[in-house]
């Protein structure tokens, strides 16, 4: 097994990696891998473009609590970019501008540190959108941030929480020591409150749902299968509740690049989502409906490519401040060789498997 | 052949079913219902074949059934504890076997 990362991020150890287009030369240099967009092509389908824009992705910021070994956004407790309220002030500009996007996906980082998270998501519910916050759990118990399950509740916030294992050791491994035991404690929170009831056959509108990624170089299992196995072994030994389980794969992007590398295993992984790629998913993938806008006000076709600073192709809007509804009908998306991740298999997306 | 083992067979597992593709066939269409989600869950299947796969010492399934344990949600602790039973049948069964070396011993013996 790897020596494990110090809890820091790859920007404070100023890790060659912390850099995108590092990260993008790193991947792009596996041999053996054919480039995705000739992949796409050779399926015959033509390039991956957009369809009409459903779901806006807001990362507000890349501070959090926790360091995990895996994040893709480089998140940490020592950064310190978060979004403004006047670039989430454009934000539910352009929710007014277009109608048909009807949720508003939050992320982060931990993106209830934001200090505008609240005013934004009491906006966005205003406005009748349908509001997820990927959720860490812990940051339910954390210091400042008591109140927050019952903001959630209040707004009728879905919840989606990372919990990549209903083993403490194996989730611990990759969140950080503790985090298990507070994230259950957490899930009783939201419980107490009405949310993951849907299961016990109750029909409350307060969604918990988890997410499981895997724990080291390795693709996730059946999405039905955990699901049942994490509900049997929730219930059964700590009596937590949830609503759906999303199997997400994890991309080789910032820190879980940087274990691929140092462990080895990065030639080896891009293989495996290479051999795996199934062009059924092409048709569900998440970049096809939804906007993703980063801290700073910038947009991406998703929160990956955010990360890999690769910016939407062609004459669109670059900014949120420049958003028109319509402006990315049918647009082109860029991919890179990270797309294989949301490829392979049964599909991947922050909704879970796409098949 | 310059090794009896090469790590990338694995992959070709597949290609069994060429010379003989109706019989590849009933065994993978066989061999993908078993490993389903039924009584038993994946990931407890998943366990049982790698404690199998110590017992046949097969690096193949060691390889894939650590893979599969893993993406399926086990830990090493688990794993570990399968690999036991593997460990604890085997022994066990020439051990029993000893009542057989007792009872011949015993019956040609003064």
């Amino acid at each position: 097994m790897s020596k494990p990362l110090a809890l820091r991020t790859l920007v404070r150890e100023r890790h060659p990696l912390a850099r995108a287009d590092t990260q993008r030369a790193t991947i792009d240099g596996v041999p053996g891998v054919t480039p995705f967009a000739a992949r796409v092509e050779a399926t015959g389908r033509g390039a991956l473009r957009r369809g009409a824009l459903r779901v806006m992705q807001i990362n507000v910021g890349k501070l959090c609590n926790q360091t995990c070994k895996h994040c893709h956004v480089d998140a940490g407790p020592d950064r310190r970019e978060v979004m403004s309220w006047a670039t989430m002030e454009a934000c539910l500009r352009a929710l007014d501008a277009c109608p048909t996007i009807t949720t508003l996906d939050i992320t982060g980082g931990a993106p209830e540190m934001n200090p505008h998270f609240q005013a934004l998501v009491r906006a966005a519910r205003a406005r009748g959108k349908h509001v997820i916050d990927r959720c860490n759990l812990t940051i339910l118990a954390a210091p400042g941030y008591a109140g927050l399950a019952d903001f959630f509740a209040e707004q009728r916030v879905e919840i989606v929480a990372s919990l990549p294992s209903v083993l403490a050791d194996r989730t611990d491994a990759q969140r950080g020591d503790g985090v298990f035991e507070k994230s259950i404690a957490a899930m009783r929170l939201l419980n107490e409150r009405g949310y993951g009831r849907s299961s016990g056959g109750e029909t409350g509108d307060l969604r918990l749902n988890l997410v499981y990624n895997p724990t080291g170089a390795f693709l996730p299992g059946n999405q039905a299968s955990l699901e049942a196995d994490y509900r049997r072994t929730l219930r059964e030994r700590h009596g937590v509740e949830f609503d759906r389980l999303y199997t997400i794969t994890n991309l080789p992007i910032s820190r879980f690049l940087e274990y691929l590398e140092r462990s080895g295993n990065l030639a080896e992984y891009m293989r495996q989502l290479h051999a795996a790629f199934n062009p059924a998913t092409l048709d569900g993938l998440m970049c096809r409906e939804t906007l993703s806008v980063g801290w700073d006000g910038r947009l991406f076709d998703c929160d990956f490519n955010q990360m890999l600073e690769l910016a939407v192709e062609g004459p669109l809007p670059r900014h949120i401040n420049d958003f028109a509804d319509g402006a990315f009908a049918d647009a082109a998306i860029a991919t890179g060789q990270h797309c294989y991740g949301c490829t392979a298999g049964s599909g991947s997306s922050c909704g879970g498997a796409l098949l | 052949m310059s090794n009896y083992y090469e790590s990338s067979d694995l992959a070709k597992f597949g290609e069994i079913g060429k010379a003989a593709p109706e019989l590849g066939r009933k065994f993978f269409e066989y061999y993908n219902a078993v490993f389903a989600e039924g009584a038993l869950s994946e990931r407890e299947k998943a366990l049982i074949a790698l404690a199998v796969a110590h017992a046949v010492q097969c690096p193949y399934c060691i390889d894939a059934y650590t893979r599969a344990s893993l993406e399926k949600g086990s830990n090493l602790e688990q794993m570990t504890e399968a690999v036991h039973v593997s460990a604890a049948i085997r022994g066990g069964a020439a051990l029993v076997h000893g009542v057989q070396m007792r009872t011949l011993a015993e019956k040609i013996s003064m």
